[in-house]
């Protein structure tokens, strides 16, 4: 894991210095809300219906035990005894005091943590794959890297006023755990040659006009990283629209101008940039890489696992993945019982998880992008007694992947910007599908839900997405399928007129009654959808 | 006593500045232009040794077009004063100096007692920009 130095140490103590002065410029009146929303907003923190909301970043979502025991603490302390893990792998909480939030950043400094720019127009979180340095299929661990951007990109004094937000994913592996593609700049670490570098495609994202971003550069060495990024955000920045917020990010940029013109731009912008000499030597990324080396695994661990516990071998099989190294296992901890607030963790299992991180996987935990928790490096000898102690802190539901692992925005009950609840949806649908035997015979289906058309439930990358709108003072919402966020990137598509809260449930029945009835031996529902065309789930929908 | 807002030793510029269309067409012997934030900053970059004063327009702070303005313009050498003018805060200073700002012309006044805490707050910087902050790498390589 990354350890900060002094040097990262006195960035983020000035940064609760400066906030602890803003925040006072504003209680006494010497800035308008106005002018404080941008410098709120770039420190995570938003004014939602009923609070503010913090939002904590974690980088690249790998945090240690003491990291994740402060936010169990800041839960207790300052919130209402809850955290809920979002989309950017970071951690929300939902009831905060304004006057409050310079002394969570202080407590969050004392173990390396911040909440810089998990909001605003700026350079967002970066995030990874959950599963980054525990996965066999990967050619390097992607966090290096990720974090060798989250320097650069920190303060970055040119691009913190950009047209709209910006968010980077880096991943290492052709399998995307990370929706790479539908990211402002997703990258792909490849080797060519014997040597690492970057595929770079940008101009992706969901939103209300949601993209698969294009490749634009095949092959981008460390050495050359910065300087690359540079240009692709200064071309950006200068050219991105800022006449319509809903235009504004570089998804439409690029898609007006075109792939090709884009990529010629960010070159003519590269030969400039590049004499600047703005690249951090190979001996920075050999620095932080030395970081992420491999934790000293044990080698005469057994490989074996007792599955005499029958509960202990269904959560065994849907939630427990292989690792790179024998004798050792990656535990994913769902955040999503039936009935439950997808991402929601109190105080309590913050801690157990934090526990469990500390005695059964090295330190290390990992946020998921569909809101899960991740144990990275467990032993397979170990892992009937994690899955004890999960069971007592209701933290063993065997469900991931499967159609009760519900991505959900927080939606109406907290979002100043939400049209339409989220939770209550998710919280019907799974348990419609409570039954833990059908839901494994669904198998694989990703359901995405967001409560308004910003998509921050991921609704577009679903299988089968879920959109909330507002009509006529109705909540109503729509439903697509066949989208993707994996490496077989897909959107959804609108299966027709809208559904009440109970209706939509009903719809998604009559949608995997009919994948149950036309699947073929070993499809997915994902598969079968495409093999079979949107018609016939139409037809099963609307009769 | 000097200026809080100017960040130079030489004496104010006095011409007022054209625009660059103005400047581009006809006022080619001008000393002090306006960017607006849609203008090119490299229609410059040819005559940049006879400018005294670019002055670039903030309409509004939210436009962040101003920021990529000032480093290309010191980036291909520009030594003359670069002012930042118009809806700019004391809080987006910081970056506008590390962007090569070094004079400002807020439409609000700004409390100098602010602006001082906030443009010594941070003792480093991860990035190199176009002030001479040496960045946090080069501290950790040489």
């Amino acid at each position: 894991m990354y350890k900060y130095d002094q040097y990262d140490q006195a960035i983020v103590d000035a940064r609760v210095d400066e906030f602890r002065d803003q925040v006072q410029r504003r209680l006494a009146g010497e800035i308008t809300e106005d002018q404080f929303k941008p410098l709120r907003l770039m420190n995570g923190l938003y004014l939602q219906l009923h609070a503010y909301m913090l939002r904590v970043a974690i980088p690249y979502g790998t945090l240690d035990g003491r990291q994740m025991r402060m936010l169990g603490h800041i839960a207790r302390k300052y919130d209402r005894g809850y955290g809920h893990f979002t989309t950017r792998q970071n951690l929300q909480y939902n009831w905060i005091k304004l006057n409050e939030t310079p002394d969570i950043l202080a407590d969050l400094a004392t173990v390396e943590m911040h909440a810089i720019q998990t909001s605003g127009n700026c350079i967002r979180n970066i995030s990874s794959d959950q599963f980054a340095g525990a996965a066999a299929d990967e050619v390097a661990d992607p966090r290096p890297w990720a974090e060798l951007i989250r320097q650069w990109s920190t303060f970055h004094p040119e691009f913190s006023y950009l047209p709209r937000k910006f968010k980077f994913a880096v991943i290492a592996s052709d399998e995307d755990r990370a929706a790479m593609r539908l990211h402002d700049i997703g990258i792909q670490l490849i080797e060519r040659d014997g040597v690492l570098g970057a595929k770079v495609f940008v101009g992706g994202g969901m939103g209300r006009t949601p993209m698969i971003g294009p490749e634009i550069k095949d092959f981008v060495t460390a050495d050359d990283l910065m300087s690359y990024l540079e240009a692709c955000l200064r071309v950006y920045n200068r050219y991105g629209r800022r006449d319509n917020m809903y235009k504004a990010r570089i998804k439409i940029l690029v898609h007006e101008i075109g792939a090709d013109e884009y990529r010629r731009q960010v070159e003519e912008e590269f030969a400039q940039v590049k004499l600047l000499g703005i690249d951090p030597p190979a001996a920075e990324l050999a620095r932080i890489t030395a970081m992420f080396a491999d934790p000293a695994y044990d080698t005469a661990t057994a490989d074996a696992v007792d599955r005499a516990n029958a509960n202990f071998g269904v959560w065994l099989d849907q939630n427990v993945k292989e690792h790179k190294q024998p004798g050792y296992a990656i535990v994913n901890i769902s955040l999503k019982p039936v009935g439950g607030i997808p991402g929601d963790a109190s105080a309590d299992q913050i801690d157990v998880m934090a526990d469990l991180a500390t005695q059964y996987s090295f330190d290390e935990l990992r946020v998921t992008h569909a809101q899960n928790i991740v144990l990275p490096h467990v032993r397979k000898a170990d892992l009937y007694a994690v899955w004890q102690k999960l069971v007592d802190a209701e933290l063993a539901s065997a469900n991931l992947d499967l159609i009760s692992d519900i991505i959900a925005c927080p939606g109406l009950d907290y979002c100043s910007l939400a049209n339409a609840r989220s939770i209550p949806v998710a919280q019907k649908i799974a348990t419609r599908f409570a039954s833990p035997e059908r839901q494994r015979d669904l198998g694989e289906l990703k359901l995405k839900i967001s409560g308004c058309i910003n998509a921050c439930g991921h609704h577009h990358a679903g299988h089968i997405g879920i959109l909330g709108v507002d009509k006529k003072g109705v909540e109503n919402y729509q439903l697509l399928l066949g989208g993707s966020g994996a490496e077989d990137v897909s959107l959804g598509k609108i299966t027709g007129p809208g559904f009440s809260e109970d209706g939509v449930v009903d719809a998604i029945e009559r949608v995997t009654d009919k994948y149950v009835a036309v699947r073929e031996e070993g499809e997915r529902f994902l598969d079968t959808y495409r093999r079979v065309g949107m018609e016939a789930f139409k037809e099963a929908i609307y009769g | 006593m000097g200026d809080p807002l100017r960040f130079r030793d030489d004496a104010a510029h006095a011409e007022p500045a054209v625009t660059l269309d103005a400047f581009v067409a006809n006022q080619s012997n001008a000393t002090a232009v306006r960017l607006e934030p849609g203008d090119d900053a490299r229609a410059l970059i040819p005559a940049l040794d006879r400018l005294g004063l670019v002055e670039i327009a903030f309409p509004s702070f939210r436009d962040g077009r101003g920021y990529s303005a000032a480093r290309i313009l010191r980036e291909a050498g520009y030594a003359g004063e670069l002012r930042a003018a118009g809806d700019v805060l004391v809080d987006q200073m910081p970056f506008m100096r590390r962007c090569g700002f070094d004079s400002f012309a807020p439409d609000a006044p700004v409390d100098a007692e602010t602006l001082k805490r906030s443009l010594d707050r941070y003792d480093y910087h991860y990035q190199s920009a176009a002030d001479a902050a040496v960045p946090v790498w080069k501290l950790r390589h040489g």
